[in-house]
């Protein structure tokens, strides 16, 4: 997982040339197309990791997104300390991403719905779910029952956050705590798992979704796949733990590629809460005429 | 468990399951053992010898237990001789009727489900089994369930929940199984469907981790009312050695990884992460697997008819806003020298972030 993300970010931090290779088929890429097709092969349909932003920018509207609680921050409440102080690895990757944690939420429109978007950041310690973590998936659950929003979570994260122990596990049960309430409320959650999303985040909130979608070729599973082969001690089989392996055994929705993602969210939104969005729309319409 | 006694034998042969911390405490027992049996072969009164002995021993015990570093006491809550789920089946509930299946797929031995009795209280209990035998052990893998166990127990908490009775979990898993079959059938859904539906269920759960609370596979039958902790079990978010070998990039580190993430009774409790530390016979559960059994059973009991006085709504909404802040604290959500949480963008941010630092 962190493999993926270094190599990612590699990538990123590439002086500008003007061609970048694929690191699925190898293809020579022309940048310019790739971003054109957000970061996806336009050779071999890989779909290379976004960053939060990046993801913020594909699904919702320009100028639209209002980002909320940025300020929160990770802390150190174990005082934990490995090869290096989990405070230090805090100020690394605040400093490299410019960014306070691995979470984003905030709300904005889709295709011009309004709704509360939350993304978890694989650039951010591999997306890893600490108590911060964990309350900004909690803050953005109770701020889409509140407004009556649809809810869309987009997850890319190695699990939970081992340098906050327990207090990271159990930020699984506030999510989930959150989400049966919003459920009962009648509330709409879509999920979108992406590259990659294991352990405690796809353990807990990632699939108690209505829907649950993922992006092609995307590695999700509980335990990751070394785990796996170093217990069972044999070869795993071809395309395991990835999106169509997920899809066959009837663990997600749909399969969605990256360019179709923000129009069939919105399609998605439409069939099953369109009366009520439109109600929204109409009363917020209403007090502003 | 074994009796000891039994082994005419004065040398070491019955403690190849001791751990090395509690050798000197065997061979002291064993002094005891040796000169009851001599007073009582011989007629002669030794109580004279033996007295002072056995104040030796409770002090010796005490002295080893209480210095007991992290890492020994993940090595006791593993302990061969620890009472599992089904030896407090058997020595604590007075009727109990097993049932199988979670009617999906099959019925996993990791996870025993049933109904229960203790002192008139009728309940329905959860656990994880580890197997007392070898083949025993393998049939259970260890206590790592599948998806099929998680399901089994929700669909057993689900009949609990119809029929309005309270609901016992006792955990105790290294760890949800990784495997093959794990996945295909869905084992994170399986874990998470677990942890939404019982922060909902409408009656009351308790919940006790008796040895191992390994990660989301404790979790998945470990969210209730009351969750309590055993003295020397230990409950993490990855198993001491994992940790070890991701961060330290060696196993062999897992003594320092257990102290690091503070996995202790004592260390959860300190963190509000466990309601109730039970505490355990001196010297473990093992040395006194009988006692154990009734202390727990004790607590339980007391549990079980303070829950059921509280109104469920009432209740619900106490284990609502129990997960709700788990985690948190003053200090977490304003931490001295970030932006304070005024500084929000957001309209409904700062009335929101104070109410959280408030609580």
């Amino acid at each position: 997982m962190a493999m993926g993300w270094n190599r990612f970010r590699k990538k990123k931090d590439m002086p500008s040339g003007l061609w970048t290779k694929c690191d699925q088929c190898g293809a020579m890429i022309f940048k310019r197309d790739m971003e054109k097709r957000y970061k996806v092969c336009p050779e071999c349909d890989h779909h290379f990791v976004l960053t939060g932003p990046e993801r913020v920018e594909l699904l919702i509207d320009e100028g639209t997104w209002i980002e909320e609680f940025a300020e929160l921050s990770a802390t150190d409440r174990l005082h934990f300390v490995d090869k290096v102080p989990y405070t230090d690895r805090i100020e690394k990757t605040v400093a490299k991403t410019g960014r306070n944690e691995a979470m984003i939420i905030g709300s904005g429109q889709l295709g011009g719905r309004p709704i509360v978007l939350g993304v978890l950041d694989f650039a951010f310690m591999g997306g890893s779910m600490g108590v911060i973590v964990g309350e900004k998936v909690t803050l953005a659950i109770e701020h889409a029952e509140r407004e009556k929003l649809p809810l869309i979570l987009v997850t890319s994260s190695g699990g939970a956050r081992m340098q906050e122990g327990t207090l990271s596990l159990m930020q699984m049960a506030k999510t989930c705590n959150a989400l049966g309430r919003f459920d009962s409320a009648g509330g709409l959650y879509i999920s979108v798992l992406t590259h990659p999303t294991t352990g405690g985040v796809i353990a807990s909130f990632a699939p108690m979704a209505d829907m649950v979608l993922a992006e092609p070729g995307a590695l999700i599973g509980f335990a990751g796949p070394r785990v796996i082969q170093t217990t069972l001690k044999q070869d795993l089989p071809p395309g395991f733990q990835r999106s169509e392996f997920l899809l066959e055994h009837g663990q997600i929705d749909r399969i969605v590629s990256r360019e179709d993602l923000k129009e069939e969210i919105g399609r998605l939104i439409d069939f099953v809460k369109g009366p009520v969005v439109r109600a929204r729309e109409a009363k917020v319409a209403e007090a502003e005429g | 468990m074994t009796d000891k006694s039994k082994k005419s034998t004065e040398s070491n042969a019955s403690n190849a399951s001791d751990l090395e911390f509690e050798r000197p405490i065997t061979e002291l027992e064993m002094k005891i053992k040796d000169l009851e049996a001599l007073s009582q072969s011989s007629g002669m009164n030794l109580n004279g010898q033996l007295n002072p002995l056995k104040a030796r021993l409770d002090k010796l015990i005490q002295d080893v237990f209480t210095k007991l570093e992290p890492w020994d006491r993940v090595r006791v809550a593993r302990h061969k001789e620890r009472p599992l789920t089904t030896d407090y089946i058997q020595l604590m509930i007075d009727e109990w009727v097993e049932l199988h299946g979670d009617r999906l797929f099959g019925d996993d031995p990791a996870i025993v489900t049933g109904l229960a009795q203790m002192d008139g209280e009728r309940f329905l209990l959860v656990g994880h089994r580890k197997g007392k035998t070898t083949q025993d052990k393998i049939a259970c893998n260890f206590g790592c369930a599948h998806p099929e166990g998680y399901r089994k127990a929700l669909s057993k908490m689900k009949l609990a929940e119809k029929f309005g009775l309270p609901i016992v979990t006792l955990i105790n898993t290294p760890g949800a199984y990784p495997g093959i079959g794990a996945e295909e059938r869905g084992q994170a859904q399986a874990i998470a469907m677990n942890i939404l539906e019982m922060s909902r269920l409408r009656v009351p759960i308790i919940c006790v981790v008796i040895g191992e609370g390994g990660s989301g596979g404790a979790l998945g039958i470990g969210v209730g009312d009351r969750v309590n902790i055993l003295q020397y079990a230990y409950y993490s978010v990855i198993s001491p050695e994992g940790c070890a070998a991701i961060l330290w990039k060696s196993g062999d580190k897992a003594p320092e990884a257990a102290k690091a993430l503070r996995l202790t009774a004592d260390d959860l409790q300190q963190l509000a992460l466990v309601d109730q530390v039970i505490p355990e016979p001196l010297g473990g559960a093992h040395r006194d697997p009988a006692g154990m059994a009734q202390i727990l059973r004790d607590a339980l009991l007391a549990q079980l008819r303070e829950l059921k006085r509280i109104p469920t709504d009432r209740l619900l909404e106490e284990r609502f806003d129990k997960y709700r802040n788990l985690g948190n604290d003053a200090s977490v959500l304003a931490p001295a020298g970030t932006a304070s949480p005024a500084d929000s963008t957001s309209s409904s941010s700062p009335e929101k972030a104070s109410e959280e630092s408030a609580g």
